[in-house]
């Protein structure tokens, strides 16, 4: 049985690899199609209008190939974009740093439209729980590199520009190297320290520096280091809190917020690309979208005592090089779950012997200090909902609940009791012990590594999220 | 004064999960005019329910905080000298990072 399971499985898989190269083959001969249609219209055209005349670029003198103009006509009949503005386009380059949220419709708008160089910087894989927001991935490349994914995904969609892939994380060691080779830069990454680096070498590097975020219901986005407009320095010169630094992953995030705001980023980009229009520079974009508003706000323009882009100002490739941004914002590039370690081991067990407990009958109160939201998502059977904020409040509601346990078993050998306590990933859970610990009830302990180890180490058919 | 103070960005979170108060934010007694710096500490002691430091850092809020007055960066009004008028709109919007 064990081994026709893997056999199956492996056999889905090779069924969804030729399901991607079939769908990666349909996309280039319906290419190619298009290709052949619109010469073949360019060619029928000329002949009954006028002699034939060499149909090569230059042949008109904007450098666009009879198939570009038939691809982008829809842009080239706009009289403010035109043959001009898609030229210029066609002769850019665009980095993008962050295939996810933000990233995925921003480069399938850039890739469309008809940038002449895309890069993708990613470090990570596509998941499953990606997939509701950072739309250029299928299913077919879960576990695979996102920069792949989102590469094939815009050679589907245009397979006439230059498409570049950096499968690593942006670091002061390799930014440069890569920032230099572009134009313009798009910010979608989702962590803090990255926002500071991205800034300061477009600053060091004088590229515009398109940059978007999202989280929950709400968007922002500006244009920094452009025409007069601000670094990301000059608009918050010292980082915030790390406790002010939501997650995507902590907080949540509706899939088309950050939908949105890419997508805004790709036509500020676009804008600039072409030098069209008036780009989104010393204003800023907030978007709401709970409550459908979006306001347009004046935002300061560049600092003269930018310690990066001010006038006196004298940072380097060098310093760039050597400026350590996990330290100044005190969080990490590549965010991993935080994992606390408050307590001592006693007072600790693990989500296997909390089930061996269980399992035993142990008289017991199993309080989750998670928000209620977020129980409603999944909980253990019986357990308690008292979230951390409100717990201080709530003991007398504990000390009920563990005299109820008592007198349900009736009176045993044992001392009482005992209280547990869970959370998603066994942080709260500790705060929770040590406040249960101040307030008297001495005897509660925390579950290491809270649902999350449960679902890894007891039950694999607990969700996860 | 009519004011009308909007929090985003996740600090409506300090304020019990409203966005938008319109208050009524009265003179101190001997002063002529209500600038941001008497408005912000009217706004931590009347609206913000949770963390103050979460919200402000010393007189001014903390970093990260963007203070627009009507529709405007506050840098480029004087900060917390801005002399307030009847009927403004202050916006309080916490930066984001996610993507
Ligand atoms: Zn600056």
């Amino acid at each position: 049985m064990e081994s026709n399971g893997g056999d199956a499985f492996r056999i889905l898989e090779e069924i969804e690899t030729l399901k991607a190269a079939k769908s990666d083959i349909e996309h280039r001969i319906a290419n190619l199609q298009v290709q052949i249609g619109g010469v073949a219209v360019e060619e029928m055209t000329d002949s009954i209008l006028c002699p034939p005349i060499s149909t090569n670029d230059a042949g008109f003198g904007h450098g666009l190939s009879p198939e570009m103009v038939y691809r982008y006509s829809r842009q080239l009949l706009l009289p403010s974009f035109g043959v001009k503005g898609q030229s210029n386009l066609l002769k850019s380059s665009i980095l993008v740093v962050g295939a996810g949220g933000l990233g995925s419709p921003a480069l399938l708008y850039l890739a469309a439209c008809g940038v002449g160089r895309l890069g993708i910087v990613d470090h990570d894989d596509v998941e499953l729980n990606n997939m509701h927001r950072q739309i250029i991935h299928t299913e077919a490349y879960i576990g695979q590199s996102k920069v792949k994914s989102a590469a094939a995904a815009c050679r589907a969609i245009n397979s006439t520009i230059d498409i570049v892939e950096h499968r690593e994380a942006l670091r002061t060691s390799n930014a440069l190297e890569i920032v230099r080779k572009y134009d313009i830069v798009i910010d979608a990454t989702d962590n803090l320290p990255s926002r500071y680096m991205i800034s300061d070498c477009c600053v060091v590097l004088g590229k515009p520096l398109v940059s978007g975020a999202a989280l929950g219901l709400e968007g922002q986005l500006t244009v920094y280091n452009h025409i007069g407009s601000p670094c990301y320095r000059c608009l918050f010169p010292t980082p915030p809190p790390t406790s002010a630094c939501q997650r995507c992953s902590d907080s949540g995030v509706l899939g088309v917020v950050p939908g949105v705001i890419g997508c805004l980023q790709a036509l500020e980009a676009i804008k600039i690309a072409s030098a069209i229009g008036e780009p989104l520079s010393g204003r800023m974009l907030l978007f709401d979208a709970l409550s459908a508003r979006i306001r347009i706000v004046k935002i300061r323009g560049r600092s003269l005592h930018c310690e990066v882009c001010g006038e006196n100002a004298a940072f380097t490739e060098q310093m760039f090089q050597d400026f350590d941004y996990e330290k100044f914002t005190q969080s990490p590039l590549t965010p991993l779950p935080l994992k606390l370690k408050l307590l001592p081991e006693n007072v600790r067990i693990s989500a296997k012997e909390y089930k061996e407990r269980v399992v035993k009958g142990e008289a017991h109160v199993l309080v989750d200090v998670r928000p209620e939201h977020h129980f409603k998502i999944v909980s253990l059977p019986k357990s308690l909902n008292i979230p951390l904020s409100s717990l201080e409040g709530k003991l007398p509601e504990i000390s009920s609940a563990l005299k109820e346990e008592e007198k349900c078993n009736g009176p045993t050998s044992s001392p009482g009791a005992s209280l547990y306590v869970i959370c998603r990933r066994g942080n709260d859970s500790q705060r929770a012990v040590q406040l249960l610990h101040k307030m008297g009830f001495t005897s509660a302990q925390d579950i290491i590594g809270g649902l999350e180890s449960w679902a890894r180490d007891v039950d694999p058919n607990f969700p996860i999220y | 004064m009519q004011l009308t103070l909007e929090f985003g960005g996740g600090l409506e979170l300090l304020c019990q999960s409203v966005k938008i108060h319109k208050v009524n934010v009265d003179l101190q007694a001997g002063k002529e005019k209500l600038t941001m710096r008497d408005l912000l500490s009217w706004v931590r002691t009347n609206l913000i329910k949770e963390r103050p430091e979460m919200f402000m850092k010393g007189e001014s809020v903390r970093p990260g905080v963007l203070v627009l007055i009507n529709d405007c960066d506050w840098e480029l009004s004087g900060q917390l000298d801005t002399t307030l008028v009847e009927k403004d709109v202050i916006v309080f919007i916490s930066t984001l990072h996610g993507g």
